[in-house]
């Protein structure tokens, strides 16, 4: 139908092409799409069979036990409570940069970005090297007895890699939402920073949810920079990563996953989550 | 009053000079022009919204050439109308009082008021993307007369609405008009809406500025 479409108007505009657009076929889209489909579902399938196979190897014997050891439940909660106050942290600093680069301009913007990526190109070994290095240094070597190889290295370590996925999130939040805003805001009697608290900040709370995820998500996972930097002490530097690398170091295969499938869970709960209350301002 | 003198304004590649306006106190001025030939700049630059270089611009008896955009008390509603999606309609009226630290029964006298006159007394409780073109646009004009600005600019404020509402909007225009004394400055493609609100009226020329008798 839209082939006889474009051949009848083709007519009217340019005669001597008639023959040749009348006899123009389009193959059918059937290939490229099958293609899309393979080459994503391939992966999509990947992903999911990764935690249907995990969910069948584990028994429910092992992740009680596990549940019930000192150390896992040590290491769940150092977890849960250093993500939180890293995600905290890395929301606190992403949302000043996220702003300032994305309102204003200013001579070394660019080599600020690039300083601003470091921390996502780096090796994570290598910021738990850096890390602990810095540390070596004043005035960082004098809090160093109670930072290096304590808790506090833990959050730092997650806070450095997790705050510069937070400030990508948050600079991309607030390059979406225009200048207008602030621009009438300002006419309206408002300063720069009535502006930013009373007009952009809660548009950008949906960006600040996803910022806090990612942030969250990649607390969880750190594991190079607190291996380096905060050691793995049993109960005292364990989070849920290190018990992973314990367990297996210990050979103790089902344990190993008992405690991954503990990190599945913590990450998908995050998720759901994060994807329900963003759902919820979208439809408000 | 709005009185503009040998204004000089460059944005990127573009550049007006001796850019010379004055619209007498409570006058509705109307400027029309080619489109990308500098209008919005001028508007921007009134409201204090885009640097110039030299110039001078007075509102009233204040010279406001130094002044932030919140300091000039001007009202004004851009082409998009920027309202702001988070706060609902009643919040969007009261905005600017609210920054200005008005008591509380004021600020609800003045938004009963504006909802009167401008219709929106059932559309205070709902959010802006709930609303039509032009109970949209009613929005942003309450929200920027809710300070009794001297001035208001408005940036097309007619533009994508249908024949009937246009017809509606430019009666609410000369309505608020007669009934606040606001100067105001509209931008405008259309002659026919220059004839019927303007008492001046501008014309943007090859990055001159003409003033063309009623």
């Amino acid at each position: 139908m839209t082939e006889s479409t474009t051949a009848s108007s083709g007519a009217a505009s340019a005669p001597q092409s008639d023959s040749s657009r009348a006899n123009h076929r389009v193959g059918s889209d059937g290939p490229f799409l099958a293609g899309l489909i393979l080459l994503g579902g391939t992966y999509i399938s990947i992903i999911l069979l990764m935690i249907v196979a995990d969910v069948a190897y584990t028994d429910p014997g092992s992740l009680l036990a596990a549940f019930k050891s000192p150390e896992i439940q040590f290491s769940i909660k150092l977890s849960l409570i250093s993500c939180c106050v890293s995600t905290l942290l890395s929301v606190w600093v992403a949302v000043p940069i996220g702003y300032l680069m994305s309102r204003f301009r200013f001579p070394g913007k660019s080599l600020i970005d690039a300083v601003l990526d470091i921390p996502i190109v780096l090796p994570p070994l290598v910021i738990g090297v850096s890390l602990l290095i810095l540390f070596n240094f004043p005035p960082f070597s004098w809090l160093s007895s109670v930072v290096v190889f304590e808790v506090p290295a833990v959050i730092i370590a997650q806070f450095m890699v997790a705050a510069a996925f937070a400030v990508r999130t948050m600079r991309v939040t607030f390059d979406q939402i225009p200048l207008r805003f602030e621009e009438v805001a300002m006419t309206l009697g408002c300063n720069r920073s009535q502006a930013f608290w009373q007009v952009i900040l809660p548009q950008a709370k949906s960006g600040l949810l996803a910022a806090a995820t990612i942030a969250w998500a990649r607390s969880l996972g750190e594991f190079g920079p607190i291996l380096v930097f905060a050691g793995s002490t049993r109960l005292r530097t364990e989070v849920l990563p290190t018990s992973v690398y314990l367990e297996m170091q210990a050979g103790n295969l089902k344990g190993m996953l008992a405690v991954a499938m503990i990190m599945v869970a913590a990450a998908a709960i995050v998720l759901v989550t994060a994807r329900m209350f963003g759902m919820q301002r979208l439809q408000a | 009053m709005i009185e503009i003198r040998q204004l000089h304004l460059i944005q990127g590649d573009f550049e007006l000079r001796d850019i010379n306006l004055s619209l007498p106190s409570g006058a509705y001025g109307v400027l029309m022009g080619r489109s990308g030939c500098g209008k919005t700049s001028l508007l921007e630059a009134i409201a204090g919204l885009r640097p110039i270089r030299s110039g001078s611009i007075r509102l009233g008896a204040n010279d406001v050439t130094a002044l932030k955009p919140a300091e000039r008390g001007v009202g004004y509603v851009p082409q998009d109308r920027a309202l702001f999606p988070t706060q609902r309609i009643r919040d969007q009226l009261a905005f600017s009082l609210m920054i200005r630290k008005a008591p509380e029964s004021q600020i609800h006298d003045r938004v009963n008021d504006l909802a009167k006159l401008l219709g929106l007394s059932e559309l205070l409780d709902r959010f802006p993307q709930s609303l039509s073109g032009g109970e949209a646009q009613r929005v942003a004009l309450g929200r920027a007369l809710a300070f009794r600005p001297q001035v208001l600019l408005l940036d097309e404020p007619l533009n994508a609405l249908d024949e009937e509402l246009h017809e509606e909007m430019c009666d609410l225009l000369q309505t608020i008009h007669r009934e606040t004394r606001v100067t105001v400055l509209h931008i405008t493609h259309s002659p026919q809406e220059a004839r019927r609100l303007s008492d001046c009226h501008f014309r943007l020329i090859n990055r001159k500025l003409e003033a063309l008798d009623q």
